[in-house]
């Protein structure tokens, strides 16, 4: 099990990290109109793009780790019996990984999918 | 003194809660200054961001549908009170980063000041003009954000 | 008390009503009454108490308890902010009752409240037990094995430079008041949380050069209820009567467990083994 001081400087690493990603994600919607940049075609082609769908799956881990260890640390506040301790971190980790399989499922099969 | 007899484990149902503040204690941010009102907004923006994060990937996975799948999706999302929503999503996310990195500089001690001998008035030497100035950054930006992106959103962009 | 009973009649005599005129200088005092013996049952009691540009809150208080109520359970000593016994929250905020002049809160009412966060025995007085075992945990004393002067030859005392004794002296001012302890947002909810007087002590023994108990290493400081609970709120410093800071003191600690510099506590002991200048 990881020491708790490992579990914040990885809450801190994800967090910076995940700036940067999502920054990028940002502007790739900025590059066209907005309104264009989310035409069907357009997206799928931003998610044939390996590098990008790389970006894609970065942002989901990242995020899904800052996320759900940040939502573990305000469960643990809020009640400190041991099974609801035991329960908060199950949970998190299960919803963490299930995120993240969920999308990187999308990121698999919309890399996949051809347009029209 | 120090040497304990029996050593008892903790018991958290026997801890008298009942002078604790418990969730009050958090969601009143306005007795303390404004550096507890960046925890709060910092709290609150997290848990946001994380609905709206499980929320967003639920929505690109309407893509796995097809195009009509996803345009359905679009038809949901793209509206007055959907791009109100996205608006809000941005500034949040800016303030959340913007505070969050001032909070790992201070939480590694960088901008807090050194120790020293404290006289009256006795300010505390941690809740300087640093925090306060990122503190306002933060909202600042946030604001500035929220603009930019009401004006891509509703402008036409 | 012989100051404050000295006082008494002087603001009852201030206090009388003249023909035509108000009361001058009085405020509303509401206190809250509870005891724990008869369940979470409480109440507010109001007292109108004259007042002079001096009074502060405890002695609104001990003038009520003297010449209304003289059942309002109250805790104080040293009346001069020095030992930490008399506080309460007035208007909602933690703080000293003989440090807080009932000018300084511009309002007509003034409420008196135990302080949150800790268990109430009765009215306006708290059970400590939980506050100064948190403090007990993190061992708030000198370890240093050198420390037997019988038996080491070397020792015969610590030196410690300015400097080294200005990287700790401001926690050492701690008064164990409880007013962080109160305002803290973690330990509103959080039982097991040290709270923010522990931690900032914990960093105060550990700055200290005399002391080479590498607390660092202690479980219950790096622990998911340990320091790393705490979110820099700040609300602690922001209420600390003494200039404390603990939020410093908390942030420096986890600066040292975040590894951001473990050579500060190095140079320390190299030091006083004479190993550098």
């Amino acid at each position: 099990m990881l020491q708790e001081r490992q579990i914040m400087r990885i809450h801190y690493i994800t967090g910076l990290a995940a700036l940067f990603v999502v920054a990028v994600h940002i502007l790739m919607r900025l590059i066209v109109p907005y309104h264009t940049s989310l035409q069907f075609s357009n997206v799928i082609a931003n998610y044939h793009n390996f590098s990008y769908a790389v970006l894609l799956e970065s942002i989901l881990v990242l995020l899904a780790i800052h996320g759900f260890n940040g939502l573990r640390v305000i469960l643990l506040e809020l009640r400190q019996k041991s099974s609801w301790e035991n329960g908060v971190t199950i949970f998190t980790i299960v919803a963490m990984i299930a995120i993240i399989a969920f999308g990187t499922r999308t990121i698999i099969v919309a890399n996949g999918l051809g347009v029209g | 003194m120090w040497a304990s007899g029996r050593k008892k484990s903790f018991n958290a149902t026997a801890t008298d809660r009942s002078n604790h503040e418990g969730l009050k204690g958090w969601l009143n941010p306005a007795r303390y200054g404004w550096e507890r009102v960046a925890y709060w907004l910092q709290r609150l923006t997290g848990l946001f961001l994380l609905i709206y994060f499980i929320g967003h990937i639920y929505e690109t996975s309407s893509l796995t549908g097809g195009e009509s799948a996803w345009n359905a999706m679009l038809q949901f999302t793209e509206t007055l009170w959907g791009h109100l929503f996205l608006v809000l999503v941005i500034g949040t996310s800016t303030y959340h980063s913007i505070n969050g990195i001032r909070l790992i500089f201070a939480e590694t001690g960088t901008g807090l000041g050194r120790p020293g001998r404290p006289d009256y008035p006795y300010d505390a030497l941690s809740l300087n003009y640093k925090q306060k100035s990122g503190i306002w950054v933060a909202l600042i930006l946030a604001a500035v954000a929220m603009v930019y992106g009401g004006n891509v959103l509703f402008g036409g962009g | 008390m012989a100051g404050i009973i000295e006082k008494i009649p002087m603001l009852r005599a201030g206090s009388k009503k003249d023909k035509g005129s108000k009361t001058s200088g009085s405020v509303t005092l509401r206190v809250y009454r509870s005891n724990s013996a008869n369940g979470n049952s409480y109440r507010y009691d109001t007292f109108d108490v004259p007042i002079q540009r001096w009074t502060t809150v405890l002695d609104a208080l001990l003038y009520a308890k003297a010449y209304e109520d003289n059942s309002i359970a109250i805790r104080y000593s040293c009346r001069m902010a020095s030992c930490g016994s008399c506080g309460m929250k007035i208007n909602g905020r933690p703080r000293l009752a003989c440090y807080t002049n009932v000018a300084e809160l511009e309002s007509p009412v003034i409420t008196c409240q135990p302080l949150t966060n800790f268990s109430l025995i009765r009215d306006l007085v708290t059970d400590f037990s939980e506050f100064f075992r948190h403090h007990k945990s993190i061992k708030p004393f000198i370890i240093n094995q050198n420390a037997d002067l019988m038996t080491s030859e070397e020792v015969s005392e610590f030196i410690q430079s300015p400097r080294d004794v200005d990287e700790y002296l401001q926690f050492s001012y701690c008064i164990k008041c409880g007013l962080c302890y109160s305002a803290c947002p973690t330990v509103a909810t959080d039982v097991r949380f040290l709270g923010p007087q522990a931690l900032a002590q914990a960093y105060r023994y550990y700055a200290d050069t005399r002391d080479n108990g590498s607390r660092e290493d202690m479980k219950n400081i790096d622990d998911k209820h340990g320091i790393w609970r705490c979110h820099f709120a700040g609300s602690c410093s922001n209420v600390c009567p003494k200039g404390v800071d603990p939020a410093l003191g908390i942030q420096l600690l986890r600066r040292h467990l975040t590894s951001f510099s473990k050579h500060d506590k190095k140079i320390a002991e190299m030091k006083h083994h004479g190993q550098v200048t």
